[in-house]
């Protein structure tokens, strides 16, 4: 069943590395708007599946659709029309904030107007007006993640890849980045987030499971908890994620 | 100096140029203990694991480490540290099985020696073991790694945040490692920015803007939180957020998983007082508890400092 409302599709896809599976037969799909959880533990083939997901790489077989673009035909389309951030690579410690965000804009070809318009809308809504030339380095890195994160949709994307956003950020800051997701979610745009913070995992909409390359579950917090007898996701987690 | 005591630091500072990494840090470690330095990253950790290290020399200061003190002796404490730093610092041109036997051998020991003591580790990695170190995934680097730093059996492991983007799982097994180690003797000093695994520590000191907000045993740092706090779900949690932080008599309240974790100002206020002000609010499915506070309510309640 294909629904128009949804933004990522996946069927059967496989991704292997040699003899070595590390995606096997991923099927599922992410609705628009929707907080989609990606876990597993180490090495179970989150990282691989991302970069299929992203464009950046090719899936081995099986089909793919994001943002109605098909894999296989329109690499680059799915490209621009996501967005992405992990906690390793960001932004360029060594630009200020304002050289930042119209780096990022540049390489997704918007307007110098809208870039402008943009930008002043960013720059107040984040409260940076008196920081705007400082360098990203001088910044705590809660300020970071937030910027980052409001580069990563600053081109308005149909969805947002976050690989472990909040990892080693205090625990006030980690939940003012949620409340960004869910306000990015509101607005329409569907988030794909990994986590390994089990709260976390609890706060999505949705949340799959890979182990050993496979989805083996998928379905919403409170079903999962239910369905393994566990009263939150860490116990879930646990059950589940070393089989 | 007390001999049961493994790390005595007293009123230690250090900046890099105007930046402060540590404000007035005083602690103490037993021995045969497992502390915990509990903050998010850029709290200061780092140079503090550094300093104890030896690696580096703070501005004002001591630190005693056994007899000896951190600055003079730093040759002595060396040989009866292991470190393991945040950043992977292996030689990744050299196997799996050439590292582990290039540490044991600079302080003169052998794996054979300590082995039992990285067993349940090593066990993990060994089917690789012929494989180059910068060629692991991350999950084995610090496995290796952990290996390295404890296979000349040093009374005092110090591990710069080992479980730093590790999943779940693996961090509960880690954690019951890291006790068996201080049941064989050793002490124990970790970082960490997760503030569940507070829980796993004998003590900890919560770490926030280079300072220590609070060291005690994490029952006794939740058993202070001094306040009601109560855990509250509704069938709309987008809203119930909002509105919980906007109540009139709100004191905190912050999202945890599938609740809100909510204080309030006035003292009496019951389960019912918050049921009727939801209700108002136009909340269904009302679901309100009282509960104990973890670790990460009172890391919040101090960070916020109210």
């Amino acid at each position: 069943m294909v629904n128009s409302d949804d933004i990522i599709i996946a069927r059967d896809l496989v991704k292997k590395f040699g003899d070595f599976t590390a995606n096997d037969h991923l099927t599922f799909s992410v609705k628009k708007g929707e907080v989609f959880g990606f876990l597993g533990a180490n090495g179970a083939g989150k990282t691989t599946a991302i970069k299929v997901l992203c464009g950046l790489s090719y899936p081995t077989s099986g089909e793919l659709t994001v943002s109605g673009y098909n894999i296989y035909t329109h690499r680059e389309k799915i490209k621009q029309n996501i967005g992405y951030m992990s906690q390793k690579f960001s932004l360029y410690e060594d630009l200020s904030i304002v050289e930042n965000i119209h780096f990022y804009a540049g390489i997704y070809g918007l307007s110098n107007k809208v870039i402008r318009e943009r930008t002043e809308e960013l720059i107040g809504m984040l409260d940076l007006q008196n920081v705007r030339n400082k360098l990203i380095k001088d910044l705590p890195l809660g300020w970071k993640q937030k910027i980052s994160f409001s580069v990563a949709i600053f081109h308005r994307p149909s969805v947002v890849f976050l690989d472990e956003p909040t990892s080693g950020v205090d625990p006030i800051t980690r939940r003012q980045f949620w409340q960004m997701i869910y306000d990015a979610a509101h607005s329409g745009i569907t988030v794909f987030v990994t986590t390994h913070y089990m709260d976390e995992a609890e706060y999505c909409d949705r949340v799959s499971i890979m182990v050993d390359g496979k989805i083996v579950a998928l379905d919403t917090p409170l079903n999962l908890m239910r369905l393994n007898d566990s009263v939150n996701m860490e116990g879930v987690f646990l059950k589940l994620a070393r089989q | 100096m007390n001999s049961e005591i493994m790390v005595e630091a007293r009123d230690l500072c250090k900046n890099y140029g105007t930046v402060t990494a540590l404000d007035h840090v005083s602690f103490s470690v037993n021995k045969a203990e497992l502390f915990g330095f509990i903050g998010p990253d850029g709290a200061g950790k780092t140079t503090l694991l550094r300093i104890l290290a030896t690696m580096l020399k703070p501005d004002t200061g001591t630190v005693r480490i056994g007899e000896y003190d951190a600055v003079n002796d730093y040759r002595k404490i060396r040989n009866m540290i292991g470190y393991m730093p945040g950043k992977f610092s292996l030689y990744q041109d050299l196997t799996v099985e050439e590292n582990l036997q290039f540490f044991a051998g600079i302080f003169g020991s052998t794996i054979k020696d300590n082995y039992y003591l990285i067993n349940d580790i090593y066990d993990q990695i060994s089917p690789f073991k012929n494989r180059q170190a910068g060629k692991l995934s991350g999950g084995m680097k610090q496995k290796l790694a952990l290996s390295c730093a404890m296979i000349h059996k040093p009374d005092l492991l110090l591990l710069d945040e080992p479980t730093t983007g590790v999943d779940a799982v693996s961090r509960k097994e880690f954690w019951e490692m890291l006790r068996k180690r201080k049941e064989d003797g050793i002490t124990i000093i970790v970082s960490t920015p997760y503030m569940d695994e507070a829980g796993k520590c004998d003590r900890v000191a919560l770490f926030q803007n280079s300072k220590i907000l609070s060291t005690d045993t994490p029952e006794n740092i939740t058993a202070n939180y001094g306040s009601v706090l109560f855990a509250v779900r509704t069938s709309n949690m987008y809203t119930l957020i909002h509105d919980l932080k906007y109540c009139p008599t709100v004191r905190s309240a912050h999202s945890f998983g599938q609740y809100i974790h909510y204080t309030d100002k006035e003292i009496n206020a019951t389960m019912s007082d918050i049921e009727y002000y939801l209700r108002g609010k136009g909340h269904s499915e009302i679901e309100i508890r009282q509960i104990d506070a973890t670790v990460e309510d009172c890391f919040m309640r101090l960070m916020l400092n109210d």
